[in-house]
């Protein structure tokens, strides 16, 4: 005992000379003397932690882990933010402000919620956490409904769920990451987007066009890349309640702690579950499925910021199920029968990752990067009597290196990875496997003239077992011509191997007939797609009656030299064939971001698409795919010092006429209507840890009168789930709060 | 054997940046004001052989540099700046390219040129 005291007593001082106090001294200088300054207001960037500067104008301030940027304030002077060196005193000469309050002006400027760079060399929209509280909620999937660059749809009258579209193009043809890690792919393509719930998204970046080629060859229209929570810097406690009429509830708990100035952990859980049967169009099926999910995540990190490195693990499961059909559909009793349709979509998944990074001291340019992934995805599903299994196990990794040739006006990326895929799935009593292997090496050299370019060029090759060995070549190239302008032009390859049933599940909604003309090909008999993205971007800032607003043109061009067509062209048949012909997705939009006053924002998109595909009786626009779209975003923010306020938001949607395939509902070359949705929400912000929200999503209460072809007969060789053009159900109501404990 | 010698192949083009290199890291106050003092600053610092990296913070007109010493001294460092319009702690600008800066970049000059 009196050793272990004697041992405290040694190691006491070491635990003092851990964290000494960071001291100083804050003069000015007035005709060549120095004068000390009394009063000097000195604390912590973003923390309570502060002190005041003596006759002397020495201070001493205590040492804290969370940051290292000392704020030196007093008035009269110019406010200053330094950077500290543990163990090395501070002499700070204090200047007078002149006047140049332009800079404090940009200091309490909002920060956008959607941030388009002028820098950048790729098209990149980032949407951080404030712009993603603007949607009703819940999950990826749904977090793209106030942004232009991204066109959110039902993807078929049953499930619920929503298929997003990016150039015209549908989500397989995106390159969905999380944190860098290929995630929304194979398997979980369809359903994927609703497996992260929102209050776990830290921020979102959406770059338009080919990509880059360290993250893969895969994206051919965009990549999206969502941050998660990260558990340093979110919240000790978050909670977070959502309820909707149409009976969804919500729950998120977010849980964070720092164990040492080194490891932090969260865990992360989301609960949800809709239980109630909704019929409002009276079709005797449900408008929404009845679901239920559990996903848990377990977050560690590690960050030695002296040291250079940084590090994260995770583990994630997710629970995921559905139940659809008709309303009076009891699974235990129908499933397998001709009594009642119904359909039940049981999804287990289990992920881990690994990522590991290394900043050379010193030589900050230069940089490792480690990470690696597994994840197992298991679906058990049937739809009527049409069975869809699959299991999808998946394993990824990726080293990287950053530096620099002679300068940073020159940098590169290079590295390898890995990826293995194992596909096993049964559809409709056939069997299907597959292993897709792939090793790869990248290598992307970024230009920066300082001033009016910037140019990334990168180049990879692959060999695939299934895809064969291949170069995909990127260009982005960013230059300003005038003054806050930027242009942008980029083009790039990209290639998929087509999971043909898992990207088309909606197929199992219907009773079409299953048409595979294999070709011999080395996926499904089919060969895989590809396809060159070119594209066109001019942005333009300006000012109007003093504020500042930006406008964005932006023409993109994908043209496909292979591509496994989906036809639905003929009712009660699916076809998949390989493309013989033209197939191009061709896509304008005209967007504008204008502040007119501090507190409100606007921002309207038109969009143009021409996505056409040669079909087997010729060249048609893609079905139930609008030429025309328009957007406008309404946001309205005020919240004063004491953290008290409104945020209210208004969202349209216009959707242009849509050609709809041949089908016993609507004959022949049938048209929709164009149709207009409204959503709002209105936030009581009641503290910076407290606030209720109230919305509403289509307020209009726009509907398609007859979501499922041939409901009257399920089981007859016309019904058909997947022609859906609007909206199922109508207006949707929803109330939330939200809840997080802040730091101190 | 052979694992050896693929291994060499490998590592022989890391040695190019194994170099002897004597990198070092400094800070010093430029005098300036604008974005466009901001990119003549940084492409003063680019354009001289040696620079790794250089930044210049608009607000607090701090300069960092991240040099090879090796290559370029900081005096000349300070000089090129200094050649370009802006009064660092060790060079002043000559007045006639003080003069002929643009509007926007004419800072108050500290130090009293003879």
């Amino acid at each position: 005992m009196k050793n272990l005291f004697s041992y405290f007593i040694y190691l006491l001082p070491f635990f003092l000379w851990a964290q000494p106090p960071v001291e100083g001294k804050i003069l000015i200088q007035e005709n060549n003397e120095t004068y000390p300054l009394e009063g000097v207001n000195i604390f912590w960037l973003d923390s309570a932690v502060g002190t005041v500067s003596d006759q002397e104008g020495a201070f001493s301030i205590p040492f804290v882990s969370t940051t290292n940027r000392l704020v030196i304030k007093y008035l009269g002077f110019k406010t200053d933010t330094l950077t500290t060196v543990r163990g090395k005193k501070i002499f700070h000469f204090m200047k007078e402000d002149t006047g140049e309050r332009l800079e404090e002006v940009e200091l309490t400027q909002r920060r956008k919620a959607l941030q388009k760079s002028y820098l950048a060399a790729q098209n990149i929209v980032q949407v951080n956490s404030a712009e993603l509280l603007k949607a009703a909620c819940c999950n990826l999937s749904e977090s793209f409904e106030t942004n232009p660059s991204i066109d959110v749809n039902f993807s078929d009258a049953l499930t619920g769920t929503k298929q997003i579209k990016m150039l015209g193009l549908s989500s397989p043809y995106l390159l969905i990451t999380e944190e860098n890690i290929p995630s929304v792919r194979g398997a979980s393509q369809i359903y994927g987007l609703t497996y992260t719930p929102g209050t776990w998204i830290e921020s979102i970046q959406i770059t338009k066009g080919a990509g880059s080629v360290t993250n893969g060859f895969e994206s051919i229209a965009g990549q999206i890349n969502t941050e998660l929570q990260k558990p340093f810097l979110d919240a000790p406690l978050f909670i977070n309640l959502f309820s909707s009429i149409n009976g969804r509830q919500e729950a998120n708990v977010h849980w964070n702690q720092t164990l040492s100035n080194r490891w932090s952990t969260g865990l992360y859980v989301h609960g949800n579950q809709r239980t109630l049967v909704t019929d409002r169009n009276q079709d005797d099926f449900l408008d929404f499925p009845l679901a239920k999910q559990i996903n848990f995540l377990n977050r560690w990190q590690y960050t030695d910021a002296e040291k250079g490195w940084v590090s994260f693990l995770s583990l994630r499961y997710l629970d995921d199920q559905k139940q659809t059909g008709a309303i009076d559909f009891v699974p235990e009793q129908h499933r397998g029968t001709t009594q009642e349709w119904g359909s039940e979509i049981d999804t287990r998944r289990f992920d881990t990752s690994v990522k590991l990074g290394y900043v050379f001291p010193l030589l900050t340019y230069q940089s490792f990067g480690f990470q690696a992934a597994y994840s197992s995805h298991d679906q058990a599903a049937y739809y009527g009597l049409r069975q869809y299994d699959i299991n999808h196990q998946s394993f990824f990794s990726n080293l990287l290196f950053n530096s620099i040739f002679g300068n940073t006006k020159n940098k590169f990326k290079t590295g390898i990875n890995i990826a293995w895929d194992q596909y096993d799935e049964i559809v409709d009593g056939d069997n299907f496997q597959r292993v897709d292997r792939v090793f790869g090496a990248f290598f992307e050299y970024t230009y920066d003239s300082m001033d009016r370019w910037n140019i990334v060029a990168g180049l990879r090759l692959d060999s695939h077992n299934n895809l064969g060995t291949f170069i995909t070549p990127r260009l982005h190239v960013r230059y300003t011509p005038w003054d806050r302008a930027a242009l942008r032009f980029s083009m790039g390859q990209g290639r998929k191997a087509a999971n043909i049933f898992a990207e088309n599940q909606t197929l199992f909604a219907t009773n079409r007939a299953i048409d595979l003309r294999q070709n011999g090909g080395s996926i499904y008999g089919l060969r895989p797609e590809k396809a060159w993205n070119f594209g066109g971007s001019l942005q333009q800032g300006f000012s109007l009656f003093g504020q500042q607003g930006d406008i964005t043109l932006d023409y993109y061009v994908t043209n496909f030299q292979d591509q496994v067509v989906v036809d639905w062209e003929t009712a009660r048949y699916i076809r998949f064939y390989n493309l013989d012909g033209k197939s191009y997705a061709n896509s304008f939009q005209l967007s504008a971001d204008y502040t007119p006053f501090t507190n409100v924002s606007f921002r309207f998109a038109y969009k143009n698409y021409q996505v056409k595909t040669n079909y087997l009786d010729g060249l048609k626009q893609k079905p139930i795919l609008p030429e025309h779209r328009f957007f406008a975003n309404f946001d309205y923010t005020n919240i004063n010092a004491e953290g008290k306020g409104w945020r209210a938001d208004l969202t349209h949607h216009f959707v242009g006429e849509q050609r709809l395939p041949i089908n016993p509902r609507d004959g022949i070359g049938f048209r929709s209507n164009p149709y207009g949705l409204w959503n709002a929400q209105l936030t009581r912000v009641f503290s910076s840890q407290f606030e209720v929200y109230l919305g509403g999503e289509n307020l209009t209460n726009q509907r398609q009168a007859n979501p499922v072809v041939g409901v009257d007969q399920p089981f007859g060789r016309n019904f058909d789930a997947s022609l859906v053009y609007a909206p199922v159900f109508g207006r949707m109501i929803y109330a939330g709060l939200r809840f997080n404990l802040k730091n101190k | 054997m052979k694992k050896i010698f693929f291994l060499l192949l490998i590592a022989a083009p890391l040695s190019l940046f194994a170099q002897k290199k004597d990198v070092q890291k400094t800070s010093f106050e430029v005098d300036g004001v604008c974005g466009m003092c901001k990119a003549r600053i940084e492409k003063t610092a680019f354009g001289l052989k040696g620079v790794k990296t250089a930044k210049w913070d608009i607000p607090t007109h701090q300069f960092t540099i991240l040099f090879d010493a090796n290559k370029v001294s900081l005096e000349d460092v300070h000089q090129a700046i200094a050649n370009a319009g802006h009064d660092t702690p060790l060079a002043t600008a000559p007045d006639e390219v003080y003069e002929s800066l643009p509007m926007c970049c004419l800072y108050e000059r500290k130090k009293k040129v003879e």
